[in-house]
Parts: C-alpha cells; sequence; structure tokens
C-alpha cells in the first residue's frame, strides 16, 4: 500500500471520528447542549486527533526506523570478505544492490530463474530495463537484492496494518472516553498549544543549528590556527594551498577585514544617516498628506531593490563615475589626468550601500517621530515657537534613542551586506586610510574563500566559518544593544 | 451682595460697548474641517482681565473656537476659519501677522499635562529662549522663579529645578505647564480643560492660581464642570451644536439664563 493512500486511510478516519465523536456528544446531551462540558465540536475534533496523531507517528517512526533496519540486516549477510573491505566499498556494495532490487521488480519470472542461474549476465538484463550498473554484479548481490526486495515489501504491509490499527485503536479509545464531563475542549486546545509550540520551536531551533553548525566548523578553525591569530592578526593572506600542500601556510589575520568592513559601512553611514534622517524630518513635519502618500511608499521602494543589483549599479555607473570625474580634477589642477579614485574603492561601495541603507534609516527615524506624542508638539507651537525650532528643540531630542536605536539597527545591516562590496570593494585585504582606494570586508573574504573547488577541511575554507561567527556575534551585539535602546525608549511613553 | 452688585454694574456697561475694553474681539467666526463644519457665525468677545468659560456639551466646538483665537487650528490639516478675530484691534488672521508672536502673546494650556522630557527649569525657560526674553543667566534664572512662583509651584521645586519635568505628578505638571506659558509674559492664555487629568485637590490648586493670575493675564478657559466655570469665571459662554447659545456674566448664566438650552444644559439635561 501506498503512502499517500495510507495517509487518505487515516484521513478518512479522521472525519468518521470528528463526525461519530460530535454525533455521540449530541446523543450524550440529550438536547441540552449545556449538561456537556464543552460543545460538540471538540468532542468530534478530540476522536479526531486521536485517530490521526498516534497513527501519524506510528507512520512516520516507521518510515525512518525500518530502512536503517532493513539495511543492517542486507548488510550482516555480506560474505565475510566483503564485511573485511572498508566502509567505503560496502556503501559501493549496497547501492549497488539497492539498484539490483530495483532492477529485479522489473523483471519477469522467467528473467529472474535466468539471470539467477547466470549473475554475469545481470548487468546486461538489467540495462535493458533502464537500471545501469556500476559493474558486473557478484553473486551474493543478486541474493541479497532479492532479502532487500522481499524485507521491503513485508516492511510495507507491517506498516500498512500498524498504522491503520493504531488510527483506529485511537479513535475507540477516545470515542469510548466521551462523557458528559469529559473536557474535552482543554484536550484539544492543549494539542493546539503544542503544535503551536511546535511551530515557534522550529523557528528558533533552526537558528540555533545554523548558530552551532558554524561554531562546530569555527572550532575545527581553532584547532588549526590560534584564535589570537585570528582576532588580532594583521596580516591577511590565506595562500590557497597547492593539492598535496602543508594545510596551515597562510595567515588569517580578521583586523584588516574588520578595518574594511568598518570604514565602508562609516562611510555608508555618512551618506544614509544625513539623507535618511531629513527625509524622515520632511515626511513626518512637513509634508501634506497627499506628499506623504505618495513619496513614502516610493523611498520605501528603495528598500525592495535586490542587493546585487545596488551591486552592479556601483560597478558599472558609480565607480567608473568617481574614476573619471577624479581624472578630470586631477587634469584640471595639475594638468596629470590620472585618476585618483579608483572605479573599485571604499568610497564607491560606501556611497552605493549608504543609498542602499536610505529607506531604512527613513522609515525606520518617520515611524519613533511620528510617534514622538501630538502633545509635546502642540505645547511647543503653543508658545510660540516655529515649526523647526520645535524638531530641533523638542521632537528631536525626545525621539533620539530610538533615533539611535534605528540607527544601529542600520550600521548592522551595513556590517553584514555582501553583494555591494563584494562587486564594488575590491578583494585586497589590507590596512589604509585613504577612501578612494579598494578595501575589502569579512563578507566579501567569506564568499571568496567558500567559492571554488575546495575541501571543507584546510583552514582556507574553514576560516569562513570562524569569520561568519564573528560577523554573527557583532552584528548580534549590535541589534541587541538597538532593541534595548528603542524599547527603553518606547516605556518613556506609556 | 457685594458681587451682585458689581455684576449688575458689569451688566450696565455692556450696554455701551465702548466702556468694557474686550481683549479679543469674535465676528462670525466659523471653521470647517474639511468638508465639516464645526463652528457657525460665533460672535464672542472675551474681556480684559476676566476669566471666560466656554461650556457645552462634548463634541459642540468649545475647544475648536479656543484654537482660533491663537491660530493652533492651522497646525490641523484641512481646517479652515472664516470670519474675523482681533486682538487689540489687530486681526489675528491677517496674513501680515506673525503667527509666531501671536502665540507668544496668547499663551495656552493643554486638557494634558504635556511638558517636554527636559528638566523643569528648561521647560520654563523654553518660551523666553526662543523669543530672545533673557539676554544673561540672571536674567533667566529670574524669569524661571517668577513664573514658577506666578504658577504657585517655586515652593515644590526649587530644589530640583535640574530633574525631569516628566518626574513631577499630574497636578504639578499642570502648573509646570501653565508656568511655562506665564514665562513668555503673554496676554491672553487659553486653558483647554486644565483639570480634566486632575484629582480634587491639584485641581483646586489649579482654581486658585486661574484666580490669581487673573490680575495680569485676560484668560479663556473650557471646562465640563459647571461648578468650575461657577468658581473660576466671571463671564460664561455656553456652546451647542457649533453655535454659541448664550454668553453671559456667570453669575446670572448660572441663576437666571436666558436661553433655555441653557438652562438644560445647566440641570443636566443633556450633554
Ligand atoms: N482635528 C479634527 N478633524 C476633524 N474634525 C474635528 C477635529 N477636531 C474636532 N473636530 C470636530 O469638530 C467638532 C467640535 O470639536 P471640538 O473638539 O471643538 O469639541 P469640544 O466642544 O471641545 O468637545 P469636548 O468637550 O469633547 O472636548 C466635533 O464634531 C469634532 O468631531
Ligand atoms: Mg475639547
Amino acid at each position: 500500500m501506498s503512502i499517500s493512500l495510507l495517509l487518505l486511510i487515516i484521513a478518512v478516519i479522521g472525519v468518521a471520528g470528528y463526525l461519530f465523536g460530535s454525533w455521540r456528544a449530541n446523543a450524550l446531551a440529550g438536547g441540552k447542549l449545556s449538561s456537556l462540558h464543552s460543545r460538540p465540536g471538540y468532542y468530534g475534533s478530540f476522536v479526531a486527533i486521536w485517530s490521526v496523531l498516534p497513527a501519524l507517528v506510528v507512520m512516520l517512526v516507521w518510515i525512518i526506523a525500518s530502512p536503517i533496519y532493513i539495511s543492517s540486516t542486507v548488510r550482516g549477510g555480506f560474505p565475510e570478505e566483503v564485511k573485511a573491505t572498508s566502509q567505503a566499498e560496502q556503501n559501493l556494495a549496497y547501492n549497488m544492490i539497492g539498484a539490483i532490487s530495483r532492477g529485479l521488480n522489473t523483471l519477469s519470472a522467467e528473467e529472474r530463474e535466468a539471470m539467477f542461474a547466470d549473475s554475469a549476465t545481470a548487468r546486461t538484463v538489467l540495462a535493458a530495463k533502464g537500471v545501469p550498473l556500476a559493474a558486473d554484479p557478484a553473486p551474493y548481490m543478486l541474493t541479497s537484492a532479492d532479502d532487500l526486495n522481499r524485507m521491503t515489501k513485508a516492511s510495507g504491509t507491517f506498516l500498512s496494518i500498524l498504522v491503520i490499527v493504531a488510527a483506529l485503536a485511537g479513535a475507540f479509545v477516545s470515542y469510548r472516553a466521551i462523557a458528559p464531563k469529559f473536557r474535552a475542549r482543554n484536550r484539544v486546545e492543549g494539542v493546539m498549544l503544542v503544535s503551536l509550540i511546535a511551530a515557534s520551536s522550529i523557528a528558533i531551533l533552526t537558528t540555533v543549528g545554523i548558530v552551532a553548525s558554524m561554531a562546530t566548523e569555527a572550532i575545527h578553525f581553532f584547532n588549526m590556527v590560534p584564535a589570537w591569530e585570528f582576532f588580532f592578526g594583521t596580516t591577511w593572506d590565506p595562500r590557497f594551498a597547492a593539492a598535496g600542500a602543508t594545510a596551515s601556510s597562510g595567515q588569517f589575520g580578521l583586523i584588516p577585514l574588520l578595518a574594511g568592513t568598518l570604514y565602508i559601512g562609516f562611510v555608508a553611514m555618512l551618506v544614509a544617516v544625513p539623507v535618511g534622517l531629513f527625509a524622515a524630518i520632511y515626511m513626518s513635519e512637513y509634508a501634506s498628506r497627499t506628499v506623504r502618500s505618495v513619496a513614502k511608499p516610493l523611498l520605501e521602494v528603495l528598500a525592495g531593490i535586490p542587493t546585487i543589483v545596488y551591486g552592479f549599479f556601483a560597478l558599472i555607473t558609480v565607480g567608473p563615475f568617481l574614476r573619471d570625474i577624479s581624472a578630470q580634477l586631477n587634469g584640471l589642477v595639475t594638468g596629470n589626468y590620472a585618476s585618483f579614485i579608483q572605479a573599485q574603492s571604499v568610497l564607491t561601495a560606501g556611497i552605493v550601500m549608504g543609498i542602499m541603507l536610505i529607506p531604512y534609516v527613513s522609515s525606520l527615524s518617520d515611524d519613533i517621530i511620528t510617534a514622538v506624542p501630538r502633545a509635546l508638539r502642540d505645547g511647543s507651537l503653543g508658545l510660540g515657537a516655529t515649526r523647526s525650532e520645535t524638531i530641533k528643540r523638542v521632537i528631536m531630542p525626545a525621539a533620539l534613542p530610538g533615533i539611535v536605536g534605528a540607527l544601529l539597527m542600520t550600521a548592522s545591516r551595513a556590517i553584514g551586506e555582501t553583494m555591494i562590496v563584494v562587486l564594488a570593494a575590491g578583494v585586497a585585504a589590507r590596512m589604509q586610510l585613504n577612501p578612494f582606494e579598494p578595501m575589502t570586508t569579512v563578507t566579501v573574504k567569506i564568499v571568496n574563500q567558500l567559492t571554488g573547488d575546495l575541501e571543507f577541511t584546510s583552514p582556507q575554507t574553514l576560516v569562513a566559518f570562524a569569520l561568519g561567527i564573528t560577523l554573527f556575534v557583532i552584528t548580534l551585539c549590535l541589534n541587541i544593544y538597538a532593541l534595548y535602546i528603542v524599547r527603553k525608549y518606547r516605556e518613556q511613553y506609556e | 451682595m457685594n458681587m451682585m452688585s458689581e455684576a449688575a454694574v458689569e451688566k450696565a456697561l455692556d450696554r455701551q460697548m465702548n466702556d468694557i475694553s474686550y481683549k479679543m474681539i469674535g465676528k462670525d467666526v466659523s471653521v470647517y474641517y474639511g468638508e465639516k463644519r464645526a463652528l457657525y457665525d460665533v460672535n464672542l468677545n472675551v474681556r480684559e482681565n476676566t476669566v471666560t468659560a466656554l461650556i457645552g456639551p462634548s463634541g459642540c466646538g468649545k475647544s475648536t473656537f479656543l484654537r482660533t483665537l491663537n491660530r493652533m487650528n492651522d497646525t490641523i490639516d484641512g481646517c479652515r476659519v472664516t470670519g474675523r478675530i482681533t486682538l487689540d484691534s489687530d486681526d489675528i488672521y491677517d496674513p501680515n501677522i506673525d503667527v509666531v508672536e501671536l502665540r507668544a502673546r496668547v499663551g495656552m494650556v493643554f486638557q494634558k499635562p504635556n511638558p517636554f522630557p527636559k528638566s523643569i527649569y528648561e521647560n520654563v525657560a523654553y518660551g523666553p529662549r526662543i523669543h530672545g526674553l533673557a539676554k544673561a543667566k540672571a536674567d533667566m534664572d529670574a524669569i524661571v522663579e517668577q513664573s514658577l512662583q506666578k504658577a504657585g509651584l517655586w515652593n515644590e521645586v526649587k530644589d530640583r529645578l535640574h530633574e525631569g519635568g516628566t518626574g513631577l505628578s499630574g497636578g504639578q505638571q499642570q502648573r509646570l505647564c501653565i508656568a511655562r506659558a506665564v514665562a513668555v509674559s503673554p496676554e491672553v492664555i487659553l486653558m483647554d480643560e486644565p483639570c480634566s487629568a486632575l484629582d480634587p485637590i491639584a485641581t483646586a490648586k489649579v482654581e486658585e492660581l486661574i484666580h490669581e493670575l487673573r490680575a495680569n493675564f485676560t484668560i479663556v478657559i473650557v471646562t465640563h464642570s459647571m461648578q468650575q466655570a461657577a468658581r473660576v469665571s466671571q463671564r460664561t459662554a455656553m456652546f451647542h451644536l457649533g453655535n454659541l447659545v448664550e454668553e453671559n456674566d456667570t453669575d446670572k448664566m448660572f441663576t437666571n439664563p436666558d436661553d433655555q438650552r441653557t438652562q438644560d444644559y445647566i440641570m443636566g439635561r443633556f450633554g
């Protein structure tokens, strides 16, 4: 019986359980619903849950457990000389047996006989059925494949019986449990609660899982390269080791990457903060309702542009533009038409990233400024302050903590941003202060270290995880601090 | 007895407009919020150094009228005012008039205490600073002290001038807001239900304060409490559905009003 058919049967039992359960509750009530603890629907749901859930659990467990059991039995039946070989070879053999077993199912009885008689023909026979084998199978493989088939089939039958029995038993037991004083509602809501918790746990566990896997890989890295060399090293030179060369020959200093990240982020904030803040002030304090209703969504469209698009905007437009204009300037002043701004530079990446961040700054600050109570505005205006005095002396000071929080969140985006810097910042890990020169960032190096044909055991690759977790910790701290500030600010007006 | 005769004299004077000094004169004032009309041709004069109370059921336009007196309605999108309002015979809706200067002359205290999230001192100094009223720090100190004293708050806060204004009690906050308004030395102070967020003791303090302020300022106060209107005001104006129903001496208003609707409202028959 196929899994989908089985699921259908469970569903039918569940629906029937619901109908019978409500019907029985109704019958027990005898027209007086108040004599029941819960409404009839809850009794129905209770029976349905008991029919479906245990059956599904049984099914899940079986589907996971039975292949493991079957595989270990089949491997246990391997001849001794095969068992003596390496794990990898045994895996290969098992995979071939799996393929043969699939092929066997397509053969007629005579073809089967013929094949078992001469295992050398197996490859051609099965190939004709669309099941290619990598090599001629050994004779024991054919019998193993046969065993495998038999066990799979038995397991399938057993599963069907088990699941249907579980569903029926669940339905029966819960149906019998129905009584006027039975607290069906509480049980059903309990199940609801558990499923809600399960859903949120999945999200949290995923995060934990990601962090854990990053941390494990990072620990591998730190086993090969000392942590202090990573965190305080000032040279980034991972030196991709040629195959066979000794692994630990690179230098993995974080400092130049961090410097680049912070420098580019700083330039980006220099662009984004004034523009975004002024836009927010205009939107929240000056713009009429009509202007606001058009301009605000337009500004927020910027936030919807994929960052890779900003990336090639930087690469194709802004970078060359800055380079050419610097050449012109240089020419005007010194007569030498050499550009002093490189196309890939801190400035290019910073400006474009700043543009990307404008909508974040403006929409977050706009919300915060609008949240300043109208009473404060009125109070100031009522004293004869002009609008700009009101903004400068009352609204901004009141909104400042919230705005700082918003800016911290924006900064954490700037630090984690990847595509723009990959395309516009350059790859040279250098420590310098000239914004017209290329620098590189943590994210760029993560991309660099993980692209290409590399094994995941060398420090050259594993360093990406150490970089990743460093970045994660930095942005996490920024975000937590920002949330803390924003929350504190909210309390002020409640 | 004394009171009655004073009122009688005032009424006699009322007939000869010239002898009474009106601080503000509203003529045919109408207000629209978008399409909706909130006030219908209100003619109301505010006498100098007098407390005028505006009463009436909720939504009748008291706050709206009050806000026309210092053009606070300008800050509301879609609000339009027609008619003529003068302050000492200057038309305050004249395009040449500076709203900032107008609001310095006609101050406002709001229903909910709204101190700025700054120190007590800075709250009071806010207005004088904006209007450049104090040259030296000593001048500013003097203004702050006088204003707080006028608002009856000085003794309570003189030791904590540099603590936050929002840390005061509700009643103290409201008196701080009054001090803040007084600090700019306005000629008229508008108060929109200044006691509605306060307990009876704080209310009594504010009412007492209004009494004292009357000597130096002209006051217009919106209130929902008939008792309060009777206690603090000399003139009372009754609004209903955006119309001015009656404007009269407070004593007359509460004993023998001219209009049936006023009588009904004061007796608690509607609103
Ligand atoms: N900002 C506004 N936008 C649109 N309509 C408004 C606005 N403010 C007031 N109104 C309307 O104008 C009318 C008068 O309102 P106003 O606030 O002046 O009443 P009020 O007499 O002060 O009432 P209350 O005693 O409840 O404060 C009401 O119908 C109200 O709905
Ligand atoms: Mg009002």
